[in-house]
């Protein structure tokens, strides 16, 4: 071994091509197949891409850095189940550019979060989150109710997942900022139109308890209370999910 | 005027114009103002650099000296100082704000969320990349008895490099990131870094491919895996679409389960090839010379070397257990995570059996000390890591302040213990210093440093615990003995001593910098032992 490797130990670029050999074996033989075996993501009724207000919700999540403390990972152990509900599964993320697992919970897991708490919860928990839970570490976020939603960008923020794979038709993209504007409308005039492009399951309402104004407070809401509401697990094929 | 200009020039010149339109086009087309002022910034670095380039190209090439490059090591470890306390002051910053949730002002740029990736990457890619660069530079140069192949290419790999984590740094709180752990940067700042780090690696192989040695010694071995692994992670976990021009944003190329796997595939081996891989390097350099004893074993060398090299990407799913990925990538990323503990340990022996022979030093020479500390630091860490891959243990560890705690154990006693260990001894070679300023002061930094890493873990492991165990208490019925909230008040006793723990190392720190500071503006050294490239530096 020694003498051999004494060779190698001569030549600096077959020494880095060794290098870079030996270490992508590991990721060649664990990731790659992940693209290729065909029920890595599990068929669930339900699953459809976000509305540009839920992923313009889902922005601000990642911008914020929601992750650090909140998991959206449901496992399969029995104290997270009976805590949060049925464990998460591959398909509930298949849209999600980047996921959103996390790896801590200073604050508890967010998977299964949507229809759990009232709107005006979210919004006066989210301003001022130490006064409204007494024990809380979790900073406040009133400046999202007090930031208008930038909605210009939506159009091409929808293109920009629908090429890497997630399933945007031309009509949803070019009606991006419309749609966003409509989801929150107060008056709920347009759920119909909303509901015929994005499924029964959206939900129209004026989120943030300001009739009249897009804010960013609107799209977080929007998309917290989408969370874990889409899967259609009483439907779900046990065969299919068991991996 | 009329002279060929080669190869390596005009590929950085290539390299720079492209930079600079990327600027451009960020400042002019940019939209959010955090982002224009990015696009001025790197237009700006680029356009210095470019005219910097032409200036040297028009003057008649200044011969060459044969001496070592040293001079871009000393910016690099005064960056890498830099970094290390404007990244420690953050991170303790976060633990008071933890304990004390008012001090997060409920501002947008001052909330944990923003402000935690300023912490992470500050400490590891500020302080470790930098003290990484200075100390390969060094190590390369000597090992190799050749000055590094290029009298341009060092400056633009350590100012490419800082220009990378200005922006990173000074994005986060701005709103601008990816929120990939550890990959938070976006994507114009990512392929900055990878202009940057292929210059990197070509200086590197240049520089090895000039040397007087027949052999590469074994730190460049490990230099050169944590350059080349870097690369590769770094390019694949970062495929994303952006947005337009007009915007930092953009969406990772892989969705769910395979941004998750990917993710974790470049999380764990940031891991294992900067914070591990880089700073055996360091290990393998500055520990012998400190103790003037040869490494114990050249076979145990190519063990770890290669095993790390191997085992290490294999791993990374033992941070999804009993998640959406498929189960057999789960087991197979905890059996070689176990598995990695042989090649792990094989350094720690070989570092410890270096001393052998030599433990005075441990006693009289706080560097030795400080290096000592960090391989048993590091023969924690990997038992903790693998013992924490193992599924059921994973089950009471994963989402909990452990993992934190694990993470500050290799951090702080590892990768920052030999740091320091490694530039107390440098910083007066490459100042040509008698030596450093106060042993005196680097026993007091050692001594802060160390309770305060055993403050902070022991702090982790207790809260982690604690956390773990309340989560999944059931009373007889059956039911959950604790709300979730419960479990968070329980913590601030833990969080308070964790920022006491983080206070201590800030201070150790900033006592270690002020050392160096004084060092670097004492009297030069006498001429007279100018013998070889490497004096060596004499215990006290």
């Amino acid at each position: 071994m020694s003498t051999q490797h004494q060779k190698l130990e001569r030549n600096s670029i077959g020494f880095a091509l060794a290098i870079l050999m030996v270490a992508s074996i590991g990721g060649l033989v664990e990731i790659a197949p992940l693209f290729t075996i065909e029920n890595m993501v599990e068929k669930v009724e339900g699953m459809r891409p976000y509305t540009p207000l839920e992923l313009a919700g889902r922005d601000i999540y990642v911008r914020e850095g929601c992750y650090a403390c909140h998991s959206q990972m449901i496992r399969t152990l029995r104290s997270d189940v009976e805590r949060y509900g049925h464990y998460s599964l591959a398909a509930e993320s298949m849209y999600d550019h980047p996921f959103q697992w996390g790896s801590k919970r200073t604050g508890p897991d967010l998977a299964r979060i949507g229809g759990k708490y009232s709107d005006a919860w979210h919004v006066a928990h989210l301003e001022a989150p130490r006064e409204f839970v007494e024990g809380s570490v979790m900073p406040g976020y009133a400046f999202l109710s007090d930031t208008r939603l930038a909605t210009g960008h939506l159009p091409a923020a929808l293109k920009a997942p629908s090429r890497a794979g997630v399933p945007y038709s031309r009509a949803q993209i070019e009606n991006a900022e419309k749609d966003a504007v409509w989801q929150a409308d107060f008056e709920q005039n347009y759920e119909s139109e909303l509901q015929e492009s994005y499924g029964a399951k959206v939900q129209v309402r004026d989120f943030d308890g300001q009739p009249g104004r897009l804010t960013e407070m609107d799209a977080l809401v929007a998309y917290l209370q989408m969370l874990g509401t889409l899967a259609d697990l009483d439907t779900l094929d046990p065969e299919e999910v068991n991996r | 005027m009329q002279r060929r200009v080669p190869l390596e020039e005009t590929a950085i010149l290539c390299a720079l114009c492209l930079v600079l339109l990327g600027g451009l086009a960020i400042l002019g087309w940019g939209v959010p103002v955090a982002y224009v002022l990015h696009g001025w910034l790197i237009a700006l670095a680029a356009g210095w650099g470019l005219m910097w380039m032409l200036n040297r190209l028009g003057e008649t090439p200044a011969k060459v000296p044969l001496a070592y490059n040293d001079r871009v090591i000393r910016f690099g470890v005064v960056a890498a100082l830099i970094w290390a306390i404007i990244g420690f002051a953050v991170g303790d910053i976060l633990a008071w704000q933890l304990a004390f949730p008012a001090l997060n002002g409920d501002m947008a740029w001052t909330n944990f969320g923003r402000l935690r990736p300023v912490h992470t990457s500050g400490v590891i890619f500020g302080f470790g990349g930098n003290a990484l660069i200075a100390t390969s530079f060094y190590v390369v140069q000597r090992t190799s008895r050749a000055r590094l192949a290029s009298e341009t290419l060092p400056w633009l790999v350590f100012w490419g490099y800082n220009l990378f984590l200005v922006l990173a740094a000074s994005g986060y709180p701005l709103g601008i990131t990816q929120s990939k752990e550890y990959a938070e940067p976006e994507w114009y700042a990512d392929l900055l870094l990878l202009v940057v780090w292929v210059g990197y690696l070509a200086l590197y192989l240049k520089t090895l491919a000039r040397r007087a040695e027949p052999h590469i010694y074994v730190a460049n071995w490990y230099y050169l895996a944590f350059i080349v692994v870097i690369a590769m992670l770094h390019t694949v976990n970062n495929l994303s679409v952006p947005v337009s021009i007009a915007y930092p944003k953009s969406y990772s190329l892989f969705a769910g389960t395979q941004d998750a796997m990917t993710q974790w595939w470049y999380g764990h081996n940031a891991v294992g090839f900067l914070l591990t891989a880089g700073f055996l390097g360091m290990l393998y350099y500055f520990l012998p010379k400190a103790v003037n004893r040869p490494v114990y074993s050249y076979r145990m060398s190519i063990v770890g070397f290669w095993g790390i090299t191997f085992l290490y990407l294999w791993a990374g799913s033992h941070h999804l257990h009993y998640t959406a990925l498929p189960d057999w990538v789960q087991y197979l990323g905890m059996t070689m995570s176990i598995i990695l503990l042989v090649p792990s340990w094989a350094s720690v022996f070989n570092g410890i059996l270096t001393i052998n022979g030599a433990w005075d030093k441990v006693r009289t020479d706080p560097a030795v000390r400080f290096m000592m500390v960090a391989v048993l630091f590091y023969g924690l860490a990997t038992f903790e890591g693998s013992f924490m891959a193992i599924r059921p243990v994973n089950s009471l560890s994963h989402y909990t302040d452990w993992t934190v705690g694990h993470v500050h154990a290799g951090a702080l006693g590892w990768v920052a213990f030999i740091t320091f260990g490694a530039m107390y001894k440098m910083v007066p070679w490459v100042w040509k210093r008698e030596g450093v300023y106060s042993l005196k002061l680097e026993a007091w930094h050692f001594w802060l440093a160390l309770s305060g890493t055993l403050i902070y873990v022991g702090a982790m492991w207790n809260s982690g615990i604690t956390q773990s165990l309340m989560w999944q208490t059931y009373d007889a019925d059956g039911a959950f003995l604790y709300s979730f909230l419960d479990s968070v008040v329980e913590m601030h006793p833990y969080y308070a001593a964790r920022a006491v723990g983080g206070l201590l190392y800030l201070i150790g720190g900033c006592i270690g910098a002020y050392n160096i500071w004084m060092t670097v503006s004492g009297p030069k050294k006498a001429q007279t032992r100018q013998a070889g490239p490497i004096p060596r530096q004499p215990a006290e």
